[in-house]
């Protein structure tokens, strides 16, 4: 039988425009990339210090959130704590109630994605508008993110000319891509002047100043979180960082991994509402922490450094896997190989499992991850745990894998085997299916390797007695 | 009757259970270049596999008790340990250190060997005698860049340099050269969609580099290529490194 995920690649593969664009997309972020890392050096140490940097963080984790709550409170920024998804809507809605929003414009923040903040808000009357490029098309199309750093990465410049003429009535030059961001630039604008609160991620939150930073290009982050009187910051604990100073180097593996940038267009660093005698910026400036798992995650030795991504999207960008069938396919908040070591802790195995399946294991992603975050291993070590953790203790898998040990772990019994398939060697077997799909199936050799040893030392012992 | 003479140094041959089963004349190869480099070449009857389909399959247990044998096997002598396969060597080298408890003996014993396992074509690189390789005319190879050759164990740049130091010989390379073939043993069955159209990417890339062959240090990505090079009616050009560079020295053994 067909999962659901196995059915949502077969569609994603067939789909060529959709793997058109992702190859095309994701050659040339690798490429960028490379170009911004070309002194293999400098990104050795870069990285070892960088990942040095989220370690530290991920250990010291409970007393850098702390010193974060604290600082923040000393800074006039309310904090809240969230054990999950729910609860970090619950607070977010409480606080639009308290201030009768109808309205709220967003920044860029995968952490909302992944308590789905648009629906709970949309339930409770409350508009809410995505103000990134990306994040703005992918809603207007009733999508979600299909890539964590580029959101509409899926789309080409043709499908969202037409997006924008069924969606909007409004016609632009095809292939004209300044044109559609002075579209969206237009209707954006309007909604910054009108929205009754906005709300962003965090990339880091520096736990000794208690300051909220914010990266992206576009404009709108820094319009989003100082444009409406309330702004709400919504973060996943591990985001914490100690101090200021590793921030220069946490921010340089990210743009350049991300985007191929040396620099990003803004940095924001948000350490207060408007005080006392300043003209603008938010009057009330409110940080929700997101554990949803996280806590758990950082208690696991194994498992923890999944907590010191940067969500650059490097991972997704040289997987074999996602250049192939998209965000999308994963069905998930996060996609890549990330998502796939993400997603499985955060909801668990019945429910993500399966993600665990699409990987060759070839460590592109660890390679090319800016904190050297082993995915690879992560994602073998949550195939065992979740193998471990299976209620079904007799299915076709356990089975063959119960056969194969017996047979080799007794070296008589294995080759046996290998003596059957040679006799059987001309037997064409269309199985598995899996494999015969596109490959014929290899032919056991006439003698195995065991036996051709053998035959050759007895020969040679024979020369040497004559 | 030699016993006069200094006795060469011994290594360790660990087959794998691909080329055992599959392509033992590989195998031969290794061997046949071990023994040109000066070594003898001591191969464990009671070898089977490294253990690591079930263990990147998710199967721990398993992969255990394998490596518990395996490394048992390969423990009696304090020898170096040949793999002619990128994948199966990072197993020994690499994952089985991690397997153990810290500091038990069978941890002591992993970390012992692992120290001791090398890729058969690394190894090889710097210990054969170029000197000795017969005159061939002008012909171009592909190679193929294992990920765990590239990635894992870090020896492709080896596959390359020992091709680079034959004569006559044009090296090229597929475009993505780096991408995985869509191998990746157990996944080819179990994410077969996907690792259906990664391998007819690499073997298209593969194949309109021109190559004569399709050399690797892996045969299992080799059986995934060179399978479907079939699967699509064309005659198989994959070819193992040490059966190439057999050729080119001349070592000829009966098949
Ligand atoms: S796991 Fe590494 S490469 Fe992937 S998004 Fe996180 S930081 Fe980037």
């Amino acid at each position: 039988m067909k999962t659901k995920f196995s059915k949502r690649i077969e569609l994603a593969l067939a789909d060529s425009q959709l793997r058109m664009n992702f190859r095309g997309a994701m050659d040339f972020l690798r490429n960028k990339r490379q170009l911004a890392f070309n002194d293999v050096e400098e990104w050795q140490a870069l990285r070892k210090k960088g990942a040095a940097i989220r370690q530290d963080a991920i250990q010291r984790l409970p007393e850098l959130l702390t010193q974060l709550e604290h600082q923040c409170q000393q800074n006039g920024i309310q904090v809240h704590w969230a054990e999950d998804g729910n609860e970090a809507n619950k607070i977010i809605l409480n606080i639009a109630q308290q201030h009768n929003a109808k309205q709220v414009i967003k920044g860029k923040s995968m952490a909302t994605e992944e308590i789905e903040l648009n629906d709970f808000l949309e339930k409770h009357e409350i508009d809410c508008i995505e103000s990134d490029m990306g994040e703005y098309i992918v809603q207007l199309d009733n999508e979600k993110p299909s890539h964590i750093i580029m959101p509409a990465i899926h789309k080409n410049t043709a499908q969202i000319t037409d997006l924008f003429e069924k969606k909007l009535g409004i016609s632009t030059p095809s292939g004209d891509v300044d044109a559609l961001i002075g579209v969206g630039r237009r209707i954006l604008r309007e909604r910054f002047e009108h929205a009754d609160i906005g709300i962003s991620g965090v990339n880091f939150a520096i736990a000794d100043t208690g300051t909220l930073c914010l990266v992206e290009n576009e404009g709108n982050g820094r319009l989003s979180t100082t444009a409406p009187p309330v702004h709400i910051a919504l973060m996943g604990i591990e985001k914490v960082i100690p101090n200021i100073q590793v921030l220069p180097t946490l921010q340089r593996l990210l743009t350049r991994s991300a985007t191929g940038q040396h620099i990003t267009s803004y940095l924001n660093l948000i350490s207060s509402p408007r005080k006392k005698g300043e003209l603008d910026g938010p009057k009330e400036v409110h940080l929700v922490l997101l554990d949803n798992g996280r806590a758990n995650i950082s208690q696991d030795e194994k498992l923890q450094s999944t907590l010191a991504c940067i969500r650059c999207g490097a991972c997704m960008n040289h997987c074999p896997v996602y250049t192939r069938i998209g965000g999308h396919a994963y069905g998930s908040t996060y996609p890549g190989p990330i998502g796939q070591v993400v997603m499985p802790q955060i909801k668990g195995f019945k429910q993500e499992g399966e993600l665990l399946d699409a990987c060759s294991l070839n460590g592109a992603c660890g390679e090319a991850c800016p904190v050297e975050i082993d995915l690879p291993e992560l994602i073998r070590t949550l195939r065992h745990r979740k193998q471990e953790s299976s209620s079904t203790c007799w299915s076709k898998e356990v089975f063959i894998w119960f056969v194969w040990t017996k047979i080799h772990l007794h070296p008589w019994l294995y080759r046996q085997a290998t003596l059957l398939m040679a006799v059987f060697r001309t037997l064409n077997l269309n199985y598995p299916k899996g494999w015969t799909r596109t490959r014929t199936m290899p032919k056991a050799a006439k003698m195995s390797l065991h036996r051709q040893v053998r035959e050759r030392s007895k020969t040679k012992k024979k020369k040497e007695n004559e | 009757m030699l016993n006069s003479l200094p006795e060469s140094p011994q290594v360790y041959l660990f087959g794998t259970c691909l080329i055992d089963t599959f392509y033992p004349k590989a195998g031969l190869d290794a061997i046949a270049l071990l023994e040109l480099a000066g070594y003898e070449v001591v191969f464990p009857q009671a070898q089977t596999c490294c253990g690591q389909p079930p263990y990147n399959s998710g199967f721990k247990a398993p992969a255990l008790k394998i490596a518990r044998q395996t490394i048992k096997l390969l423990s009696s002598k304090d020898i170096p340990v040949i793999v002619p396969s990128a994948s199966c060597a990072s197993m020994i080298k690499n994952h089985y250190p991690a397997l153990f408890q810290k500091d038990t003996s069978d941890a002591q014993l992993a970390h012992n060997l692992s120290l001791r396992t090398f890729e058969l074509i690394d190894f090889l690189a710097d210990k054969l005698p170029y000197g000795q390789q017969l005159s061939f005319p002008h012909c171009k190879v592909t190679l193929h860049q294992s990920c765990s050759a590239l990635r894992e164990m870090g020896v492709a740049s080896a596959w390359r340099a020992i091709l680079e130091k034959l004569n006559n010989l044009e090296i090229c390379f597929p475009e993505n050269k780096q991408e995985c073939c869509g191998f990746g043993g157990t996944f080819a069955v179990k994410s077969d969609a996907i690792s259906a159209v990664m391998t007819e990417d690499k073997c298209q890339n593969l194949m309109a580099t021109g190559g004569a062959s399709i050399l690797s240090g892996d045969m299992g990505c080799l059986m995934n290529i060179g399978e479907h090079i079939k699967f699509e009616g064309q005659a198989d050009p994959c070819l193992h490194l040490a059966s190439f560079l057999v050729k080119r020295f001349g070592l000829n053994h009966e098949d």
